[in-house]
């Protein structure tokens, strides 16, 4: 009997994956899927956090196109290893703070270190060449291969026949023949290779779900950086900057003020970690305030924070001020006006 | 076989299912995990993760703004 070779599959949740797994099924290899968390594979982060997206679905799409093909999934968290990519990207950065190809390197690097220690025999991904202007190019699929050590242990099976041969299709451990060519962006050739398996309700063709790549995202992050003097972050920091709306009217410290009831919920968690404002008199958003501040800066907050409030139109509004390890304290005061709030504080 | 307990509260998925799947790694067959999360997407997520690697959901339990999910290890 013939040895069932085994294909470690990056799955990202999108269709180019689930695809490039299900070639491989189609020729009897054996296909366990991984999955990466980063940290910024928040997708499904806003739809948990806001309410008024709470009706769309939460599914987890790695998970999903892993059910639809029938392997296992391991999801690993990398979200501190990551740090040194997403700050230190030896390739630069895309249109925004996205480190696309060294993105793209490290990954297969986990992979193969996977691969070595499950005694799985290669690596396959769904990148097709000439789909993103950064990591799949015919100049830079090559690099992947190198610098992640991986070398010929990795196939990708939509556009294998594009690419000089790997071992596993010269050592006939799958068929070259029945390997794809694809290229480019058009996106109907996928969109016929996943009717043709039978796959529906896939995600969204685009694929992609790194919130680097979002440009008000990474804004805020690259804010994050310069208001610290530092490029670095925590968990914490980057789910935060997932959530409300972020001002900073002053250098040295940021104001994150919920836009509705789901956010206010989530930063509720937070207010142990930072000095929190919230309206009493009105309606009104939970505020987390982000670096160091004074008396005089905390009354100010407070005037913005009234400012989204219930009470914006009010001569006076009261709010709760609740610093770290002392008793909460109210204030009352005048909401900003519209104006008032300068279009520049907004991150 | 053993009952354990997983606190995943305030963690945003796909964290509890990574979580879920380190502590499940650790047991033995035969016992059982009750996870406690805050994120709805766990009542869809977790039972996923446990299809595709062959654990059984026993029960899930939602009050108030908790989560609790039983997982048979197998």
């Amino acid at each position: 009997m013939s040895k069932q070779y085994k294909a470690a599959a990056l799955i990202s949740g999108g269709l180019d994956s689930l695809l490039a797994a299900k070639v491989m099924l189609e020729q009897g290899i054996h296909v366990e899927g991984i999955n990466f968390f980063t940290g910024f594979c928040v997708e499904g982060h806003t739809a948990a956090i806001r309410k008024k997206q709470q009706d769309k679905p939460k599914r987890n799409n790695a998970l999903w196109s892993a059910e639809q093909l029938g392997i296992k999934l391991h999801i690993i968290d990398i979200v501190d290893e990551y740090k040194d990519v997403l700050i230190n990207p030896k390739h630069g950065y895309g249109a925004n703070m996205n480190p696309c190809l060294d993105c793209k390197i490290f990954m297969v690097h986990k992979a193969l270190e996977w691969v070595k220690d499950n005694d799985f025999d290669f690596i396959i991904t769904g990148e097709v060449m000439g789909q993103r202007p950064m990591s799949q190019r015919k100049e830079t699929m090559p690099v992947v291969a190198n610098e992640s050590g991986a070398e010929d242990l990795l196939l990708r099976p939509l556009c294998a026949k594009n690419l000089p041969m790997t071992k596993p299709e010269k050592e006939g451990w799958v068929d070259r023949e029945k390997l794809l060519a694809f290229h480019g962006r058009n996106r109907k050739p996928q969109m016929a290779l996943a009717k043709e398996f039978g796959f529906e309700d896939y995600a969204s063709p685009a694929g992609g779900c790194c919130f680097l790549t979002d440009e008000n995202y990474s804004k805020k992050l690259v804010d994050l950086w310069q208001a610290r003097s530092s490029r670095d972050y925590e968990m914490d920091d980057i789910m935060l900057l997932k959530v409300g709306r972020h001002l900073r009217p002053k250098p040295y410290y940021k104001l994150i003020i919920g836009r509705e009831e789901g956010e206010n919920k989530f930063m509720q968690g937070y207010t142990k970690m930072f000095t929190s404002i919230k309206t009493v008199s009105h309606a009104g958003p939970l505020c987390l305030v982000d670096g160091a501040t004074d008396q005089d800066d905390l009354e100010y907050a407070a005037q913005i924070v009234a400012r989204y409030s219930q009470g914006k139109n009010e001569d006076a509004v009261t709010l709760q001020i609740n610093k770290l390890e002392t008793e909460p304290y109210e204030v009352t005061v005048e909401p900003l006006t519209a104006d008032a709030v300068k279009q520049d504080w907004h991150v | 076989m053993s009952e354990h307990r997983l606190d995943a509260r305030r963690l945003l998925c796909p964290m509890p299912v990574i979580k879920t799947q380190n502590k499940v790694n650790e047991l033995q067959t035969g016992d059982v995990l009750v996870v406690t999360c805050t994120d709805p997407g766990v009542l869809n997520d977790i039972p996923a993760w446990c299809r595709i690697n062959g654990h059984e959901v026993i029960s899930s339990h939602q009050r108030d703004d908790e989560i609790d999910i039983e997982i048979r290890v197998c």
